[in-house]
Formats: structure tokens, C-alpha cells, sequence
């Protein structure tokens, strides 16, 4: 028998094939990147990142700290950024409490709630995210003019948005009370799931996590008096001044709307998954549990609740990382989120390419920070041999 | 829950026990059965009881009446259904709607369930709506893509993106089990980093930013620029779950394959394909039921489909105040496909329980 010619060798075809298939991804992008420098030529601009410290000479309706149309772009995505953050923090916590109370009254025994949380799920569930979106932007939106405002308890409510009682300090202030608030709760978070606080006793591991609480409480109390200007309210309530409305915390239609179509349509989602995972749990755990003689508190709080958690986390993070997502249809109403500043930033500069860069890079940041948090905190909590396999 | 002497009715008994078993629960059901009770009337009430429905129904009667004012659907439905088709040809839009709806009752079938069937029933569909929407044969009058709207827009895009995302998932996913370690690296990160981007600016990237890096040979029209988008992130999605499949079936199957001397493509398509997918059923229908509610979001790059539609149809002067009909009658329409497809998939699902069971 004679050697089999080298073409028909596995190794070789093994190596050529990858190699072929490296040869098409990349002539695929060097023929983008070579068309997108003769269109650019065409347009007489330079590709870079250059533009990245030019001022953008438009206005953002947005943002949690002060912007301008002289401030550069990054600084906009920074604040872009900083937004699809803040909703997605007011849209998680929301969905989650949201889904807490229905899947537990689906999971629960009354069947009155029962049928309650299912018509919730089934509606909020079997209708796309943008068609509520839009739905309550319209509803935000044809609320009376600000002289005809509706008001009740100290709230506004006007086609203009929302007005609710606020505190009587400065913005700087409000701002650093926020600041304090997520550094607290992220310390918090890397308190509970670090490797090295594990072996820790648990008396101080309660105290510590005490201890995070009471400094961030307090720099917030701090902040909140630093910033109030002495003589005036602590507590401002809007009222009608003329044709506009003063005091009080403005919620934008486009915030109101957005967030409300991304907590009950998520909650409708984390629902279904909280009830998966009281199905998870054994029957013979509640059993064993009753039999010891816990109370119906005790078998809820101490053996179904911390199972359930532990069954539903690995879904939940994917959810979490969907709704994350899902904060890009602000641009549908007129959100700044990081999508649409990039979107804006794409029309008014040209970069097209550096922008869809950044955008890529932006999301893909956010994203694996969240899951890799949370695929942490599923692996502090994991019961041992136990752990349900979730990539990192 | 102590057993009532004088409750003698069994079922009473069970009744009591499962509504008012404590005062919580007690609490609870009368709170729940108060919302559904009330929620339920006061919508029949605005609907139906006080709605009206006569088409010239101004909006001083609708308000005089006090419900409900479906006189904007009966004046406006044409324009939510088929946008901005040419009024005298929207017949052939409607029949191409309707070889949509019909094709996706055929693939529910379970007779239908062989590849070459399903493959000649959503070729031979797609052919179909596509001759009847775009015209140019059989004497039809040919109408260009961007008069194409409303209903039928959103049930093409879903028909297209399914069409062609199912076989670049299930390229995606074999190139990803592949044992050449490039290839097998190289799609894996390629299907995270989709998975990881929103859908809304893969179809931004596609619809805007891809004329821009491809030359004007291979750009083509921005709706079919954007489905490929759609399709790419379908693609993504499936092939996770198809992997998920292939991981579900027992080694040995392949190995038996390959002692028997199968080659690749007999190995892929006769032995572990059929079972990945039977595997995957539940994970892929709820997939294409996500991609049906997600075709609503090529509104933002400026389609006209069905919500972009029923936007415009209320939008106009004198039924700005209808808005909620408006709303109501295209999530009626979305509620019904999505509702009607995740139920199937529910039954689906019972079914192949019930078979594993038995086994």
C-alpha cells in the first residue's frame, strides 16, 4: 500500500480547514475596515478616536450629573452609560420584587392568587416589551398640561412627568447620597460573596455587614446635611408656579414609561422563575421540616426560601443580563441611555466604526461584570457538591 | 383548618379550607378575588358595555357614552394591518397573512414533524407570501418593499429571520461542538459576544452602519439588511439552545454511529440532529416565540410593522385621544400568536414528558 498523498492526510486538511476558516473572518473584516476608510475619504474625515475629546454640540434630556452641549463625547457616554445603569438598577429591583409577590402567589396554596399572579403573567408576559413601552409613554404622555396638573398627597402628575415629594437638599448632595448608596450596596455584595470573609463566624459576618449599613447610612445622613441649606423645608412638595411646576423630584415621562414597562414585564419573567424554583424543592425537604415541628414561618424562611433561591439564581442571572439589555428601547421614547447616545453620537459625528467599537465594548463590559457577580454570588451560596453548572 | 361538624358537603369543606384556611389566606383571597372581580368589570365595562362601535362615532358620542371608542379600529383597521400597501392590492396582503398563519398551524402538526416536510411546507409559504406580496408575476402589480406595512410586515420578518436563522443556528452550533479547536474557539466567542449585544443595535449595526463598511455590490435593500440581523441574533440564541441538546444525548449514540462507519454528514443528520432537536423542542419554540414579539422593535429603525402602524392610525389629529383602542386591538393581535404558540409549547412539552414516562 502506498502512503496516502499529504492532501489526503487528517492533520494537514485538520490545518488547512482552520486555516481557511481564520482566512475568511479576516479578509471579511479587512474588507470593512478598507471600505469604511474609502467612504470616509469620500467624507473628507479621519478615522480615530480623536473626536472622543471634541465638544458635541447637542443636548442630553437626561443625565445624572450636569451636562452641556460644550462637554466632550465621552463624557455623554460616560453619562450614557451612567444612565442605562440607573434604570437598569431601578428596573432589576423592581422586576425582582414584582416577580417575588406573583410567583409566590402562584406558588402558594390559595387559589384565588393563584389566578391572580397567572392573568398577570400571562398578560404582561405574551405581550412585547415595546408595544407597553409605548402603551405607557402614551398613557405618560396624555396625562392633562401642567396648569390642570392631577394632585393628590403631596404627587403631581402632568403630561410632563411625575412629581413627587423630595428632599430639601442640593443636587450635588442628592448625588452623593446616591454615590454612597451603590458603593454600600456594592460592598455589601463583595462582603457576603468574597472568598476570604467565608471562614469567618457568622456573629461577625452579621456585625460586619451591620457595619457597611451604618457607614453608608451615615455618610448619606452626612451628605443630606451638608447639602440642605438652612431656613428652608426638608421636605419639598411640588406645587404650581405660574405655567410650571416647582419643588418636589420631576420623574420624566420617558423614565416613568421605560421603567415601568421593564419592571412588570421582567416581573412577569423572575414570576415564572421564582415559582420554578419553589417546584425545585423537594417535597421531602418540607416534609422533614414540618415533622421537626417548624412552624409554617419557619419552614417558608429557613428551608423553602433559601432552596428556592439557590435553584433559581442561575436563571435569574440570565434574566438579569436580558433586562440589562432590554434598557436599550429608551431610544424608542427618547431615553439617553448608553445606546442612544451612541446612536446620536454616530449621526452627528460620523464614527461610525469606532462608535459601534465602543458600543460593543461598552455592553460587553457591563454584561460580564453582572453575570461574573452574580455567578459569584451563586458560588458562595452553592450548597457543597451541589453547585449547578453556570460558566464564568 | 379544623374540620366544621355542621359543614356536612365535602366540597364545601375543601373550599373553605382552600380560601379562608387561615385569616391570611382569608385576607388574601378576598383581596384577590376583589382585584380580578373588579379589574375584569370595569374593562368589560369600557370595552363593550359603554364602547362604541359604529364607524362615524365622533368623539363627543364615544365620550357621551363613556367607554370605549372602537370607532377608530373601524375606520382605521386597514392602515394597522397593511400600512401603506396600495389600498386596491391589500387583498393580497391579507391572503398572504393568512398563508403565514397557516403555515405555522401546519408545522404544529405532528404529522408534518419530518425535515423534508417542514422544509417544503416554509419554502414553498415563504415563496408564497413573497410572490404575493412583492408582485411582478401572475399579472400581479409589483409593489416595492417599502410600501409593504403593518401585519404583514411583522409576519414576514418573522417568517424570514426563523427561515433563515434555523439553519445558521444549526451551522453555528456543530461549528462550536467541532474537535478543531480554532473553529470551535472562534464561533464560541463569536456567539457570546451576539448573545451578549442587544438586538436593538445589531439591527441599528445592520440597517445603518453596514452600507457603510460593505461595498454598494453586497449592501442590499435595508428591510433584508435588517432581517439578516434579526436572523443572526435568532441564530445565536438557537444554537445555545440546540447545544444544550447535543449535550443531552448520550456519547455512545455518536460513537455507535461512527463504528459503524456513518460518515460526518449521515452521523449529524440521521443520528444526532433528530434527537438534539427533540431535545431542544420546548427551548426552541419558546426562542421563536421570543423572535415573533421581538420583530416589533425594527420600529425604531423605521419600519412601519404592525405597532409602528397602530401608532400612525391613532397619531392623526382627530383620534389622538383613542389611543388605548388602538393599543388594545394590536395587543390583542400579538396576545393571540404569542399566547396560542407558548401554549403549544406547554402541550409540547406535557407530551414528551408523559412519552419519558412510560418509557
Amino acid at each position: 500500500m502506498s502512503p496516502l498523498p499529504f492532501w489526503r492526510s487528517r492533520s494537514v486538511r485538520r490545518i488547512a480547514v482552520q486555516t481557511a476558516f481564520i482566512a475568511i473572518l479576516v479578509a471579511g473584516l479587512g474588507l470593512a475596515i478598507v471600505t469604511a476608510h474609502i467612504n470616509l475619504a469620500a467624507q473628507n474625515m479621519t478615522s480615530g478616536f480623536a473626536f472622543l475629546t471634541k465638544s458635541t454640540a447637542w443636548e442630553m434630556n437626561f443625565a445624572l450629573l450636569p451636562v452641556s452641549r460644550d462637554d466632550p463625547y465621552w463624557w455623554f457616554m460616560l453619562m450614557g452609560v451612567l444612565n442605562t445603569l440607573f434604570m437598569g438598577v431601578i428596573g432589576l429591583s423592581g422586576a425582582t420584587a414584582i416577580g417575588l409577590v406573583v410567583g409566590l402567589m402562584r406558588s402558594g396554596r390559595n387559589p384565588a392568587a393563584r389566578l391572580l399572579g397567572t392573568i398577570y403573567i400571562e398578560v404582561f408576559r405574551n405581550l412585547p416589551l415595546i408595544v407597553q413601552l409605548y402603551f405607557w409613554y402614551a398613557v405618560a404622555t396624555s396625562l392633562p398640561g401642567p396648569r390642570q396638573a392631577l394632585q393628590a398627597h403631596g404627587f403631581l402628575a402632568s403630561s410632563r412627568g411625575i412629581y413627587t415629594p423630595g428632599l430639601g437638599v442640593s443636587y450635588g448632595a442628592a448625588v452623593q447620597m446616591l454615590t454612597a448608596l451603590a458603593v454600600g450596596g456594592l460592598a455589601a455584595v463583595w462582603f457576603v460573596t468574597a472568598q476570604r470573609f467565608r471562614k469567618v463566624e457568622r456573629p461577625a459576618r452579621r456585625a460586619g455587614l451591620w457595619a457597611i449599613l451604618g457607614v453608608t447610612l451615615a455618610t448619606c445622613i452626612l451628605a443630606a446635611v451638608l447639602g440642605h441649606e438652612p431656613g428652608t423645608l426638608w421636605i419639598t412638595t411640588p406645587e404650581l408656579a405660574g405655567l410650571s411646576i416647582k419643588g418636589g423630584v420631576r420623574i420624566q415621562p420617558e423614565i416613568l414609561s421605560l421603567a415601568l414597562a421593564i419592571m412588570l414585564y421582567g416581573g412577569a419573567y423572575v414570576g415564572e422563575i421564582v415559582r420554578g424554583g419553589f417546584k425545585a424543592v423537594g417535597r421531602g425537604q418540607i416534609e422533614a421540616a414540618r415533622a421537626l415541628g417548624l412552624t409554617n414561618w419557619q419552614v417558608f424562611a429557613r428551608v423553602r426560601m433559601p432552596l428556592a433561591f439557590r435553584a433559581m439564581l442561575p436563571i435569574l442571572i440570565n434574566q438579569y443580563v436580558w433586562l440589562i439589555k432590554a434598557t436599550t428601547l429608551g431610544i424608542a421614547v427618547g431615553f439617553s441611555d448608553f445606546f442612544m447616545v451612541i446612536a446620536t453620537s454616530i449621526t452627528h459625528s460620523g464614527q461610525t466604526l469606532e462608535l459601534i467599537g465602543i458600543l460593543m465594548a461598552g455592553f460587553l463590559c457591563i454584561n460580564f461584570t453582572l453575570a461574573a457577580v452574580l455567578n459569584r454570588l451563586n458560588r458562595a451560596i452553592a450548597l457543597k457538591g451541589n453547585l449547578v453548572g453556570v460558566a464564568t | 383548618m379544623t374540620a366544621q361538624p355542621y359543614l356536612s358537603n365535602r366540597r364545601l369543606q375543601r373550599i373553605r379550607a382552600e380560601y379562608f384556611g387561615s385569616a391570611g389566606s382569608g385576607l388574601l383571597t378576598l383581596i384577590s378575588l376583589g382585584l380580578i372581580i373588579g379589574i375584569g368589570w370595569a374593562v368589560l365595562n369600557w370595552a363593550l358595555l359603554r364602547g362604541s362601535f359604529t364607524a362615524t362615532a365622533t368623539q363627543a358620542e364615544c365620550m357621551a357614552k363613556g367607554g370605549a371608542c372602537w370607532s377608530v379600529i373601524a375606520v382605521r383597521w386597514r392602515v394597522i394591518l397593511f400600512g401603506i400597501y396600495p389600498y386596491e392590492e391589500q387583498w393580497r396582503s391579507a391572503i398572504a397573512c393568512a398563508v403565514v398563519v397557516v403555515m405555522t398551524i401546519l408545522s404544529c402538526l405532528p404529522v408534518m414533524w419530518r425535515f423534508w416536510r417542514l422544509a417544503a411546507v416554509w419554502g414553498l409559504g415563504t415563496a408564497a407570501f413573497y410572490i404575493l406580496m412583492r408582485g411582478g408575476y401572475f399579472g400581479l402589480i409589483p409593489v416595492d418593499e417599502q410600501q409593504w406595512g403593518g401585519l404583514a410586515l411583522t409576519l414576514f420578518l418573522f417568517v424570514t429571520t426563523s427561515v433563515l436563522g434555523m439553519p445558521m443556528a444549526i451551522g453555528l452550533a456543530l461549528m462550536r461542538r467541532s474537535d478543531l479547536p480554532v473553529i470551535a474557539r472562534v464561533t464560541g466567542i463569536i456567539i457570546d459576544t451576539i448573545r451578549s449585544l442587544p438586538l436593538l443595535s445589531i439591527l441599528f449595526a445592520f440597517a445603518i452602519v453596514l452600507p457603510f463598511v460593505l461595498p454598494d455590490a453586497l449592501t442590499g435593500d435595508k428591510l433584508y439588511r435588517v432581517i439578516w440581523g434579526g436572523a443572526l441574533f435568532f441564530a445565536a440564541y438557537e444554537a445555545e439552545i440546540l447545544r444544550g441538546g447535543f449535550q443531552g444525548i448520550s456519547k455512545g449514540q455518536e460513537e455507535a454511529a461512527k463504528a459503524l462507519g456513518l460518515p460526518y454528514w449521515h452521523r449529524i443528520s440521521r443520528i444526532v440532529l433528530p434527537q438534539a432537536f427533540r431535545l431542544a423542542l420546548p427551548a426552541t419554540i419558546n426562542q421563536i416565540v421570543i423572535t415573533f414579539m421581538e420583530t416589533s422593535l425594527v420600529v425604531v429603525v423605521g419600519f412601519v410593522e404592525l405597532l409602528a402602524a397602530g401608532n400612525t392610525a391613532y397619531q392623526t389629529g382627530e383620534w389622538k385621544f383613542a389611543y388605548v383602542e388602538v393599543y388594545a386591538f394590536i395587543s390583542l393581535i400579538y396576545f393571540s400568536f404569542v399566547f396560542g404558540l407558548s401554549r403549544y409549547g406547554a402541550y409540547l412539552e406535557s407530551r414528551m414528558n408523559a412519552g419519558q414516562r412510560k418509557e
